[in-house]
């Protein structure tokens, strides 16, 4: 088991470096929920409705590549970037070490 | 007015089911939903999507089991407003309650349960200024009469299918027709997106690429559409219409103002039977919240059946409940 450093910065611009384990099989939005952070994730984690909308400030060419889905539900939103990405089909593993994410979707 | 005894708002598979424990209580049931079709977001979000946690039930799809509650509840007949928001409670003397929905529908019942899960599905708004002050006089967040916009000059913004496909129906319609997106590429339906580029290169659409709305202005009614692109150039163009298309997003919408206790977008219930603050009115399903909430299907199952033992008492106060299974006494249509 390994421990996965990351930053988050929440809507109001204020940021928390997290420390989530790599072993429980946990997605990024299901760690931000953890940590009490607000997300809807309506859908629950399906890429189908992109209320974990996140923008990922630094780290992101470290991620793994955005499937069809994902980019086909980003480019819904009207306000996803370059660096836009869905909390829910990233996991909490190596890739996401040392990322800055803004948390980006809508607040429950 | 359609009479009822219980107005059940939402038909999600919990709404659905409520029907059928009102139905062994011989309570009659009146659903409304926003949606055009019933089985929320399993038929709106995920229909295909199978689902593991259904007892009974090693795998089954979203839509499959809409389906089956429909046939579940079939005896007992319930009637459906779909399409249509609920807007308005009144409550009567007799501590009954008509309820209005956005189309003025009017149902008079003795119970309310709100099964309404993630709340009503809106258009999502792009951060445009004064976009609001503008909805109904030049702004729309869908088509519904094509008519409206023949011969006028329309700015629609969005790249998934939606925006897609209604650049192409508008194209022949309006005088004329600009597509602003974000992005340089489009991820919907690679033949949608084909015929895009090419009514462009035709002249046939205004295609704008990497830029977004970003203001609009007018007198009483839209005039002009602002349009940054990415790099950082702005100018305004002429528009009678400017249709955002990006999506839906559930809102809690007009539950909001029942007078109902609500903590974070969720309705506060007693667990001994589901009852809200506001006596005659139940929450059930992913709509409510108590210590130790499970957003799951088979949580608003069991919600459902201990919601209508104790609404029982409100549309039969002179009768007295007694307990029957299934299994003993089968399933009485009405």
């Amino acid at each position: 088991m390994g421990l996965i450093q990351f930053t988050v910065e929440d809507r109001n611009g204020q940021t928390q470096e997290l420390e989530i384990p790599d072993d429980m099989s946990l997605s990024l939005m299901e760690a931000l929920k953890a940590s009490e952070y607000s997300i809807m994730a309506t859908c629950g984690g399906m890429a189908l409705c992109a209320t974990c909308h996140v923008q990922v400030l630094q780290g992101f060419e470290k991620l793994p590549l955005i499937n069809e889905d994902e980019l086909e539900m980003l480019d819904t939103l009207p306000d996803a970037t370059d660096t836009s990405r869905l909390a829910c089909q990233l996991r909490i593993n190596d890739t996401l070490s040392g990322a800055y994410i803004r948390i980006r979707g809508e607040e429950e | 007015m359609i009479q009822t005894d219980i107005c059940i708002v939402g038909a999600g598979p919990v709404g659905l089911f409520a029907v059928f424990e009102a139905g062994l209580l011989k309570m009659r049931c009146h659903l409304v939903d926003a949606l055009p079709q019933v089985g929320g977001q399993l038929s709106e979000i995920y229909p295909q999507k199978p689902i593991y946690d259904i007892p009974g039930y090693p795998s089954i799809n979203a839509q499959e089991l809409v389906d089956n509650l429909m046939k579940q509840i079939e005896p007992f007949h319930p009637t459906f407003t779909l399409g249509e928001r609920l807007e308005k409670i009144d409550r009567q003397e007799d501590k009954s309650f008509i309820v209005t929905t956005s189309e003025q529908t009017q149902i008079h019942c003795k119970v309310i349960v709100i099964a309404g899960g993630l709340g009503c599905f809106e258009p999502r708004k792009p951060a445009v200024e004064k976009l609001e002050e503008f909805e109904g006089k030049g702004v729309a967040y869908m088509v519904r009469d094509p008519e409206l916009f023949r011969d006028k000059e329309i700015v629609l913004a969005g790249g998934g299918d939606s925006a897609l496909d209604w650049t192409i129906f508008l194209a022949n319609v309006a005088k004329k027709v600009t597509l602003v997106h974000r992005g340089e590429t489009f991820r919907g339906a690679p033949d949608s997106a084909e015929k895009v580029f090419h009514l462009a290169e035709q002249g046939k659409i205004n295609l704008v690429l990497k830029s977004n709305v970003t203001k609009i202005n007018g007198n009483g009614v839209l005039k002009e559409v602002t349009i940054a692109g990415t790099d950082n150039t702005e100018y305004s163009i002429n528009a009678d219409y400017l249709i955002p298309l990006f999506g839906l997003s559930p809102k809690l919408g007009p539950i909001a103002d029942w007078g109902l206790n609500v903590e974070k977008s969720a309705i506060q219930v007693d667990t001994t039977d589901y009852s809200t603050n506001v006596e005659g009115i139940y929450a059930i399903g992913d709509i409510n919240t108590y210590t130790g909430k499970l957003k799951l299907i088979l949580c608003g199952f069991h919600e459902a059946a201990l919601m209508c033992q104790s609404a029982f008492k409100h549309v039969f106060p002179d009768q007295r409940l007694s307990f029957k299974y299934t299994t003993v006494n089968g399933i009485n249509e009405f």
